[in-house]
């Protein structure tokens, strides 16, 4: 078939199979400004950015109008110029414009896109009463004063995750962005995944952050400051300053944090290798007795809250394993303090996250001995990179950092849980070892780039089924079918974010759907890199096991109990 | 309304959803036929009615609250609307709404007796500008009104009440 082709801004450009007029474009080079498009979303056309010049049909938004052979586009004339120069002086009307104080000032779509189009005065008098910021919520900061209605937040949480937290409600002038009755987005069914906070292009929607409350902890000089990092946080944060997406950064990272006064760093994943062996376990019992069967993972604070929510009746099927970042709190704030001889209320455990929703989890009631938390605060990659920044670290020129041990060790199996896939390969290469001293293999069907993955892996002489799912969407339709007999599994792994927690809420923000890719790539290339691979291999496990976790005590500090709130 | 009916509510909510089906789409007559029993949208019941229909909670107060004709807050017994279009305010629609404003102790934000007796609302435009200025009291419209007139049919609506009631 002959090609088909386009013209835009007098260059022919062949048409592949771009599902719109803004994706051919975009091939061609040309950004257009946009704040309503995103790819994995459906196409809503609010924004009127994108406006382009059809020969023959005059102006349209490039988002919803099909691509078709022969078609002249011209992207930018002094009419779409002046209207796009419009729009953002409406915009910043209807705006606080407090961008100095901002959480998202630097990364904020709107003062980027006014600044490229040179805007300096807004004609139009502004707005004069601004509603005031959301604080129910412990995830996520909302300040509908910023809010341009884009609908980005209604979209990405209603078709990705199947919620549907917020929604417009009024109409005209009177329109917002809001949770259903008017109510905080705390005090409803958000699951706090921090999807919405990935796609909102300005502050409306941002982290709660907790970097002062951090700060004061360091300066502190009668406690002991202790942190954890995410697998996903080390293959992200170099975006942050220079480098490419998937790029490790975790020998930086690690002195960055020893200088900006850490007492000890630790790797979260030594947590997971621990969370690996109560999972594995967990999961051979139940294989033996066959009940409980699926098992579902339980490392995702947002897929627990979305479970108490919708399917209580699945909770006896899901691991009682506390995440790797509870494991890890409950942990130092046992076996440290012991050693340290201090007490808990002098140990401050502070994870860095890739993830909002592990600001709820640590703040869960049943993760705090006599109301002292078991991790103290959670901070985000971006907080941290702000950290780092408000700090003057040049980040890019840094010594490698080794991370203090025993609890910086870990597998490469512990790794990979920053990715979907990534702790079902870890728990059958623990599983496989432990049932039939299989050696370490690498499950290729479980790193494929999709949202659900169905796969059958043999381990010990029989074939085990695997469900594993990112997307809490993609999570209600698999259970749906499960729960119908349509399918039936040995194991699921359910991660809130599409991608797992590479590209979770609280990761640096990116447009580009490569970015994610690669960061997979990075933490796989990682689990290659480490000397072992296999959660059971990991020497301090053993240590840890026999010295400081008798039976009793590894069920009190590493399985937890799930509520119903149906 | 008040809580001593709040089992009654439910019950009628279900008869309400089994009459549609549970259709989704059928969203709108749903919330009109409960706000037509109840006079309006009590949170509950819409809560009650999204779960029901497997649609989240913020898009039926989207739909709630895009409407002018569904109120999330109980109304008062009578209904009266001032229009206050292009042709009544030019008409002197405002100075009805002052003086019925004044007399029934009402604003911008409190918009019903503390009886449940009046709510007092003003509407963009009733078609009926050769009426000007228009009021509507429980679905009757009163054309070429002034703050007199209009009193004076508030003033009848009470004493019919104190004799009924």
């Amino acid at each position: 078939m002959k090609t088909q082709y386009a013209v835009i801004d007098n260059i022919e450009v062949p048409i592949e199979n771009e599902r719109n007029l803004l994706e051919l474009i975009r091939k061609a080079h040309i950004e257009l400004p946009t704040f309503c498009y995103h790819s994995e979303i459906s196409v809503y056309g609010a924004c009127r950015m994108c406006m382009v010049e059809v020969q023959g049909r005059g102006i349209v938004p490039a988002c919803s109008t099909p691509v078709s052979d022969g078609m002249v586009v011209t992207t930018s004339t002094k009419q779409i110029r002046e209207m796009r120069k419009m729009i953002i002086e409406l915009l910043l009307a209807n705006h606080d414009q407090n961008c100095t104080s901002c959480p998202k000032s630097g990364d904020c779509k709107l003062q980027r896109i006014a600044q490229k189009l040179g805007i300096s005065k807004v004609r139009f008098k502004r707005r004069d009463e601004f509603p005031e910021p959301d604080l129910s919520s412990v995830a996520i900061y909302r300040d509908p004063a910023k809010c341009i209605l884009c609908g980005d937040c209604v979209r990405v949480c209603r078709e990705i995750q199947s919620i549907g937290v917020m929604d417009f409600a009024n109409r005209g002038a009177k329109a917002f962005v809001t949770p259903c009755f008017n109510k905080g987005i705390g005090e409803v069914d958000c699951v706090n995944c921090g999807q919405c906070v990935k796609v909102c292009p300005v502050g409306a929607l941002t982290p709660r952050r907790q970097i002062d409350e951090v700060w004061n902890a360091i300066h502190d000089k009668s406690k002991k400051v202790v942190v954890q990092i995410a697998p996903a946080v080390r293959v992200a944060i170099g975006e942050n300053f220079g480098f490419d997406p998937g790029e490790a950064t975790t020998g930086q990272l690690v002195t960055a944090l020893r200088m900006m006064g850490f007492d000890k760093v630790y790797d979260t994943s030594f947590a997971a290798d621990v969370t690996v062996i109560e999972e594995g376990n967990e999961f051979l019992a139940r294989l033996e007795k066959g009940e409980k069967l699926p098992q579902f993972t339980s490392c995702c604070p947002a897929w627990i809250k979305f479970a108490e929510q919708y399917y209580p009746e699945l909770l006896p099927n899901i691991s009682s394993c506390r995440s790797p970042q509870q494991m890890f709190g409950a942990l130092c704030k046992d076996i440290l303090t012991k050693d340290m001889k201090i007490s808990r209320e002098d140990l401050v455990v502070v994870s860095i996250m890739p993830c909002t929703a592990k600001k709820y989890e640590a703040d869960r009631a049943e993760f705090s001995v006599n109301g002292n938390k078991d991790v103290d605060y959670v901070l985000t990659t971006q907080e941290l990179a702000l950290m780092i920044k408000e700090r003057g670290i040049d980040f890019g020129r840094l010594e490698i950092g080794a991370f203090d041990m025993p609890f910086g060790f870990k597998s490469g199996a512990a790794v990979i849980f920053g990715t979907s896939g990534g702790v079902s390969e870890a728990v059958l290469r623990y599983a496989a070892d432990a049932v039939g001293g299989e050696a370490f293999t690498e499950y290729k069907d479980l790193r494929a780039d999709s949202g659900v993955k169905i796969t059958e892996v043999t381990v010990g002489g029989k074939v085990l089924r695997l469900a594993v799912v990112s997307g809490l969407a993609n999570a209600r339709e698999l259970i749906k079918r499960i729960k119908s007999g349509e399918e039936s599994f040995d194991l699921v792994e359910v991660m809130a974010c599409c991608g797992g927690c590479i590209n979770g809420g609280g990761q640096p923000i990116s447009d580009d759907a490569a970015s994610v890719k690669a960061r997979a790539k990075g933490l796989y290339d990682n689990d290659k890199m480490l000397q072992v691979h296999s959660s059971q291999e990991n020497p301090y496990m053993q240590k840890m096991y026999s010295e400081d976790l008798n039976k009793h005590k590894a069920h009190e500090l590493l399985h937890t109990k799930y509520i119903v709130r149906k | 309304m008040g809580p001593a009916t709040t089992k009654l509510n439910y019950t009628y909510a279900r008869e309400v959803l089994d009459k549609y089906g549970r259709n989704p789409n059928k969203l709108i007559p749903i919330l009109q036929d409960i706000q037509a029993e109840y006079k309006y949208l009590p949170e509950e019941i819409m809560s009650f009615v999204s779960s029901d229909l497997g649609i989240s909670p913020s898009s039926v107060y989207g739909v709630a609250t895009f409407y002018t004709h569904f109120t999330l807050e109980p109304k008062g017994k009578h209904v009266i609307k001032v229009c206050d279009g292009t042709a009544c305010h030019v008409k002197k629609s405002e100075g009805i709404l002052n003086a019925l404003e004044k007399e029934l102790g009402l604003n911008k934000d409190n918009k019903t007796t503390k009886d449940m007796m009046f709510t007092l609302e003003t509407v963009a435009c009733l078609g009926a500008c050769g009426l000007a200025p228009v009021v509507v009291i429980d679905d009757k419209v009163h054309g070429l009104m002034t703050p007199e007139s209009t009193l004076e049919l508030l003033e009848s609506i009470r004493r019919e009440e104190s004799v009924n009631g």
